[in-house]
């Protein structure tokens, strides 16, 4: 018989968490402080949603998506989880950029950044100035109608090098284009400009295995192998959910999952206005990824001065088409040094591209692994540019794909960044629609990245958190099945 | 609850938020943003204290009214008249 893993949970929480990406742990441990009792259901066997890692025979672990963040998780990590995890996070000095246009170092920070405009880029420092402090002025509530193309046409117009510059990290964290509104780039441009890029120093299992820990010692009821087939809702209220075929009442529910995925599978459009519906069936989803894992044999030192991040093309000019085209021309490569895991005697490389799901969805069975297999030795010839004797030090390397992503996270055409920026005003109302239920998760760009959802999940769990108390004085709906 | 002790715990909860920060010259009539380096999810932090503490709701539309520390006080005093200090 097939093992139980909702054993010995409750038949009811004051708040049910589907999903354990970073949003949704962070409201489930925000919420278990407030005194609320949580369960956290994952359907995946092990916790961090897309902040995730995997092992490889000989010792390999390939993280997908550590590096890196600004320098706003120390105090999210602090306030939200732990001084042991605020204070193991580190910064990334050494980010490089090399493309047709230039090659430079830098440690992505707004004194370095406004250094190279106005020396290497030879732009008048009143321009920069002025730049700077637009994106950073810039909120949630200020106008959306200009886009990244038209703030960068203003400020450094007919300057493609600059905006290559300015916008190929910020496409590589969270998958924004040219054509996405300039508030979402301004705030994240701004975040990371305040001190530059940080990881977590351990990697992300170490980081997801305290976080875990954590949970329980807040009491989080935390639950693994549970798929979430429906979102139960009575009279426009939530009343809880049915997992692994078993029902679970709860006064609340926030889901982590995708914001599609919440609204049209797990609850139902019956359940919620017609121009909801409407708005939510426009949220376009954000794109997937390609990423290719390369392990060096045990001891194989890659030489620092590689950087830690490079972004790399040899695209002439920067273009989102060509960003997400199967003819890859732009790759980062994150570079993880034996560091990152301090005692490992381990070199790893991982390169990342944005990609459409449609492109590799399209593919048979014997194409899509040709184009697999393809997609590796491409990029381990791209990567001879840098390490030249890369094939001679490879001891494992592989590929994921739009597939790969969609797989493990159950997001619809494997997004890995969530959705475009009408997302997040889709999330926000959901609880309008159906009382107690809440969404928290990678929408509309601000909201995404690691700093974006966790604190995003603390927005969330706040709204939670007074729903509960305003609800508590009210008859308990019971469930009435 | 009286002003002065609304304060205190206003100043309580701000001493968890921003541990670094020196709040002993606090000026009461300056935003608090302009002394001390806060952003928006610290001033969740406050909204979520209160609740926890207190069960003071305050809903979103009214965070604004936490830009001094006299507005604060100001427009807690009616909603925390009748509770005891913790």
């Amino acid at each position: 018989m097939a093992r139980d893993f909702l054993k010995g949970a409750r038949d009811s929480y004051d708040c049910i968490v589907i999903g354990s990406g970073l949003a949704g742990m962070t409201a489930a441990n925000t919420l278990a402080r407030t005194g609320q009792s949580v369960l956290l259901l994952e359907q995946h066997y092990k916790l961090g949603g897309m902040a995730t890692w995997f092992k490889r025979p000989g010792g390999h672990i390939f993280d997908i998506s550590l590096h890196g963040f600004p320098v706003g998780m120390i105090k999210s990590c602090r306030r939200y989880w732990s001084k042991e995890i605020a204070d193991s996070i580190v910064q990334l000095r050494n980010i490089r950029f090399d493309n047709p246009m230039f090659s430079l170092t830098t440690t992505f920070n707004r004194e370095d950044f406004t250094r190279l405009l106005i020396e290497k880029f030879q732009l008048p420092e009143a321009d920069v100035v002025a730049f700077f402090d637009a994106a950073r002025g810039m909120n949630f509530y200020d106008d959306q109608s200009t886009t990244v193309g038209e703030l960068f046409q203003k400020f450094f117009p007919g300057r493609e090098d600059v905006i290559r510059l300015l916008m190929e990290p910020i496409t590589y964290a969270n998958g924004s284009t040219l054509e996405d509104p300039a508030i979402s780039y301004g705030i994240v441009f701004s975040n990371f400009m305040s001190q530059g890029v940080f990881t977590f120093e351990g990697g992300t299992d170490r980081l997801i295995d305290l976080m875990h820990k954590e949970l329980v010692t807040s009491g989080v009821d935390v639950r693994i192998r549970c798929d979430v087939e429906k979102i139960l809702v009575r009279d426009r209220r939530v009343c809880g959910v049915r997992v692994n075929g078993r029902d679970i009442a709860a006064r609340s529910v926030v889901s982590n999952a995708n914001l599609k995925s919440t609204i049209f599978r797990m609850v139902g459009e019956e359940h919620f206005d017609r121009k909801f519906v409407d708005d939510a069936q426009a949220v376009r989803l954000n794109n997937s990824s390609c990423q290719v894992y390369m392990a060096l044999k045990p001891g194989s030192d890659l030489d620092e001065s590689l950087g830690d991040l490079l972004f790399s093309s040899t695209a002439p000019l920067f273009r989102t088409d060509a960003l997400l085209s199967r003819d890859i021309t732009s790759r980062t490569y994150s570079f993880y040094y034996p560091r990152t895991r301090p005692g490992s005697d381990r070199s790893l490389i991982v390169s990342s591209t944005n990609a459409r799901y449609e492109d590799w969805a399209k593919l048979s069975k014997e194409d899509y692994e040709a184009s697999k297999r393809d997609l590796v030795e491409t990029t381990i010839d791209a990567l001879a540019r840098y390490v030249p004797d890369i094939r001679e030090r490879l001891a494992h390397a592989e590929a994921s794909t739009p597939i790969t992503f969609r797989h493990y996270t159950q997001h619809l055409n494997g997004a890995s960044f969530g959705t475009k920026f009408e997302g997040l005003a889709v999330s926000r109302a959901i609880p309008e629609q159906v009382g107690g239920l809440y969404h928290a998760g990678s929408v509309g760009i601000i909201m995404s990245g690691w700093l974006g959802a966790m604190n995003y999940g603390v927005i969330v769990a706040n709204d939670v958190d007074s729903w509960l108390l305003k609800s508590a004085t009210r008859p308990p709906l019971a469930a009435t099945t | 609850m009286g002003p002065a002790e609304i304060k205190e715990t206003i100043l309580d909860i701000l001493e968890g938020i921003a541990p670094d920060e020196d709040l002993s010259g606090l000026k009461d009539d300056v935003p608090l943003r302009e002394q001390l380096e806060l952003d928006s999810m610290d001033f969740l932090d406050i909204v979520m204290e209160l609740r926890k503490r207190y069960r003071v709701q305050i809903p979103e539309d009214d965070y604004l009214e936490l830009a001094t520390m006299n507005s604060t006080v100001n427009y807690l005093t009616p909603l925390m008249k009748d509770l005891e200090k913790v």
